[in-house]
């Protein structure tokens, strides 16, 4: 690249591709950005349907809308696709328009590679969504997909293991990039304690994903062996171990809660500051609690698994780990609220989205803290009590978070504000729309009522009804942000290049919208 | 800010100790039947009122904060952006307060795993998607059967009036003395299922291949309900577990009538026996 002369490059621009080519063979951080998020979008609509049909066959006890098999393939699907279509690809497509600008890079360390990571995704994507459509229907195993239930899946099964294989080669790539990125490109003078928090939390972000996709590979690589090829990885008669494919998958899957959240605390600590016009509280400490949260995640994976039968020891060992982790995520939040504290707080939708993440997300964790002592959680594992805690975090934490984020960055990719009205009306709906939905499963689960069941006592009818209502609302106020950002983009206000006079980073030194290139010669940082 | 905590603790007291005595388990934790049980549903309200003291402290700063520190308002920003200070409290405090609700838990933890030196032993095993019992040592010795579920399929798929028990009940099931010590081994046949009875405080699964175990000691006579926690594929919502917990009186008769039923099942001669295997079937 240096040996081409520098008009030289520039005049490369001048013919890049057009219409769909662009698209298919960009390898600017900005359109794969884009890309990201209008498929993550796709696939949060999507998943958002499967969620709705799961609500509106629990509205009533007895069987009404679909059937046991059909249901079991509806919530698994709806959490691999909100998972692994939705919230992950969401995370990277901020990564990718928003890491070179706010450390002053020019685009990711590797350009065609970042091409590649997010053109897997919608193969990978058909091929799970796909599974709904051939013999004997999707995978019905849960997202977790359990062994040895998930041996006796259809075709569909391997099909969602190969989607998962590719998203996660993709996740894989996506990461290096954004560790190269951060360590080799950030502009002169920007120390790594004086880079923006965002970028601080996905850099811990892409080692954890470094380090656990990988494992989850391994995990329904395994699946697919016992299935096909005859191994006996979990089969107690072949001398494997039902319970190693939990062990496995939750050394993944513990992390991978990490993964969907660490991002979302990055983009929460940008925007507080901005809204309260005042430095971010404790900084540092902000960077060693994501570390240490980091860390002991993956200390923690068996208090899933607490009813499996583990020794005493064990279950004690997975209980103190998991307690421990509350503490850093503790300092979060007070540094958070600390923040706040005697600033000059306005309320635009991105500012809302925040205090909203803090809010419930915080309730999320104390149902986290409540769930990781050992007895209560053998009480309420695989309740509804469960299900409540982890979409108060994953709905309230991280996709509230996005949000935020989107508003937030909304004026620096379209170059329009976008509808502020619009958004303070989405939050709205969202955040109570988002508890009628969630608060009332604390309460079934309390009481007894298993989740993954398509049909239920009368005594639970009432908060079904009400929590189906809620994720009816839920999900039309999505609509709203879907308005209004196809509105922002189509036109508007015109934006300043600083649209949010609190604001601080490189982002708001280039013009809105960004160039498509930008930071060409490397800003200094002082 | 302080004073908002002080406040707020009777407050939220009370507002517990009201959801608590809402007799029915409609908020909280099904009433608990044995001592663990018991332990995990104090240890539940405890700590939902720890949480509680903690959320309305630290978010009513944060209210606190949002409706007088607005631009709107007049607020001028102040530029703090550290206090080593409060940030070593806010980090060794909730170490404490962690400390404390550890100790409890422990406790309760050594003492569900504590199976040793049972009255009775039962062995459930998991079926897609039925549970089948054997008792296996102690009053009862020898005595096994299969417990499906027993609401009608027009209640489920139909209009028909749903019971008071839907989808909790079963024909055949679990019957022990109160008071004694029943010790559960779960397995499976097929796929992991999972043991619970909430009023009981034991959630066990039942893993293929493999023995686990789990305790109870039922305090009160009475009927307690639970369901399989563990996805096992279609009919997963559609195997109950229904525990009847009676005098030591009642239980010997009911061991007596097991005990016939089984040796009638014995008798008839095996031709008829296959016959009737085959029908079943």
């Amino acid at each position: 690249m240096s040996a081409i002369p520098h008009g030289l490059e520039h005049g490369h621009d001048h013919h890049h591709p057009s219409g769909l080519m662009r698209w298919i063979q960009t390898t600017n951080h900005k359109d794969i950005g884009t890309m990201y998020l209008i498929f993550s979008f796709i696939m949060f609509l999507s998943g958002g349907v499967m969620a709705l049909t799961i609500r509106a066959e629990l509205f009533q006890p007895g069987l009404q809308v679909v059937q046991p098999e059909f249901f079991n393939q509806l919530t698994t699907m709806h959490g691999l696709v909100m998972v692994f279509g939705a919230i992950m690809p969401a995370f990277v497509g901020f990564a990718n328009w928003q890491i070179p600008l706010m450390i002053g890079a020019s685009d990711m360390a590797f350009a065609r590679m970042n091409n590649w990571s997010f053109w897997l995704l919608p193969p990978a994507a058909i091929l799970l969504v796909g599974s709904f459509f051939v013999p004997g229907g999707a995978s019905a195993a849960g997202w977790t997909l359990y062994a040895p239930l998930s041996i006796q899946m259809g075709m569909g099964m391997d099909m969602a293991i190969f989607a998962i294989h590719i998203m996660g080669i993709s996740s894989i790539m996506g990461a290096i990039n954004i560790v190269v990125t951060v360590l080799n490109m950030r502009a002169p003078g920007m120390t790594l304690m004086k880079m923006p928090l965002f970028c601080w939390t996905w850099l811990i972000t892409a080692y954890l994903l470094i380090a656990v996709m990988p494992v989850l590979a391994g995990a329904v690589t395994m699946i697919l062996t016992d299935r096909h090829f005859g191994t006996s990885f979990f089969n107690a008669a072949g001398g494997g171990d039902p319970v190693l494919y939990q062990h496995v998958f939750w050394f993944f899957g513990h992390p991978e809660v990490y993964i969907m959240i660490l991002p979302a605390f990055g983009i929460v600590s940008q925007v507080i500051p901005t809204f309260a016009r005042k430095p971010l509280f404790g900084y540092a400490s902000m960077v060693y609690a994501t570390a240490s949260i980091a860390i002991l995640s993956f200390m923690v994976w068996a208090h899933h698994m607490f009813t499996t039968g583990m020794p005493a020891t064990g279950q004690l060992f997975f209980m103190y780990a998991t307690m421990l982790i509350a503490v850093p995520t503790g300092v979060k939040v007070f540094n958070w609220v600390a923040t706040m504290w005697r600033g000059s707080m306005t309320f635009e939708a991105p500012m809302l989205f925040s205090v909203g993440f803090l809010f419930v997300f915080t309730m999320g964790g104390f149902t986290g803290l409540i769930c990781a002592i050992a007895p209560i959680d053998i009480q309420i594992q695989d309740t509804y009590y469960v299900v409540a805690h982890f979409h108060y975090v994953l709905v309230a934490g991280s996709l509230f978070a996005l949000f935020s984020g989107a508003y937030y960055w909304l004026p620096k990719w379209t170059g329009h504000m976008y509808d502020e009205r619009l958004g303070k009306l989405h939050f709205w709906c969202s955040i109570i729309f988002f508890n009628i939905t969630f608060f009332p499963m604390h309460f079934l689960g309390l009481a007894g009522m298993p989740r993954r069941i398509p049909d239920y006592n009368p005594m639970f009818a009432d908060f079904n009804a009400i929590a189906t209502i809620g994720a009816f609302g839920f999900g039309l106020s999505q609509l709203i942000f879907l308005f209004t950002v196809i509105k922002c983009v189509r036109g508007g206000e015109k934006a300043a290049a600083k649209p949010w006079d609190g604001a601080e980073g490189l982002e708001w030194t280039v013009p809105s919208p960004a160039p498509y290139h930008t930071f060409e010669e490397p800003p200094q940082v002082k | 800010m302080r004073h908002t905590t002080r406040a707020s603790v009777p407050l939220a007291m009370a507002f517990v100790a009201n959801a608590a005595s809402a007799a029915d388990a409609r908020y909280n934790l099904q009433p608990p039947v044995t001592g663990v049980a018991e332990q995990i549903y104090g240890m539940h309200s405890m700590m939902l009122v720890i949480c509680l003291v903690i959320f309305v402290g630290v978010f009513g700063v944060m209210f606190w904060s949002v409706f007088r520190h607005r631009k709107s308002k007049g607020a001028v920003a102040a530029h703090f952006h550290e206090n080593t200070a409060v940030e070593i409290a806010w980090t060794v405090v909730p170490v404490l307060i962690l400390l404390g609700m550890a100790y409890p838990a422990t406790k309760t933890v050594i003492s569900m795993k504590d199976t040793s030196n049972p009255d009775i032993t039962i062995k459930a095993t998991g079926y897609q998607w039925m549970w089948g019992y054997d008792y296996i040592k102690g009053e009862g010795e020898g005595v096994r059967f299969i417990s499906t579920l027993s609401t009608p399929r027009d209640q489920i798929e139909g209009g028909a009036a749903k019971g008071a028990n839907y989808l909790l009940e079963v024909d055949n099931p679990v019957v022990v003395p109160v008071g004694k010590k029943i010790r559960i081994l779960t397995t499976a046949n097929d796929v992991i299922h999972a043991w619970w009875v909430p009023a009981f405080g034991v959630k066990q699964d039942a893993i293929p291949g493999f023995i686990r175990d789990t305790w109870f000691r039922a305090e009160k006579e009475g009927v307690y309900r639970g369901n399989c926690a563990e996805l096992c594929g279609k009919e997963h919502g559609f195997m109950p577990i229904e525990v009847h917990v009676v005098s030591a009186a009642k239980y010997a008769e009911w061991v007596v009538a097991q005990k016939k039923r089984m040796a009638a099942e014995a008798q008839p001669a095996a031709a008829q026996a296959s016959a009737n295997t085959a029908a079943a079937g």
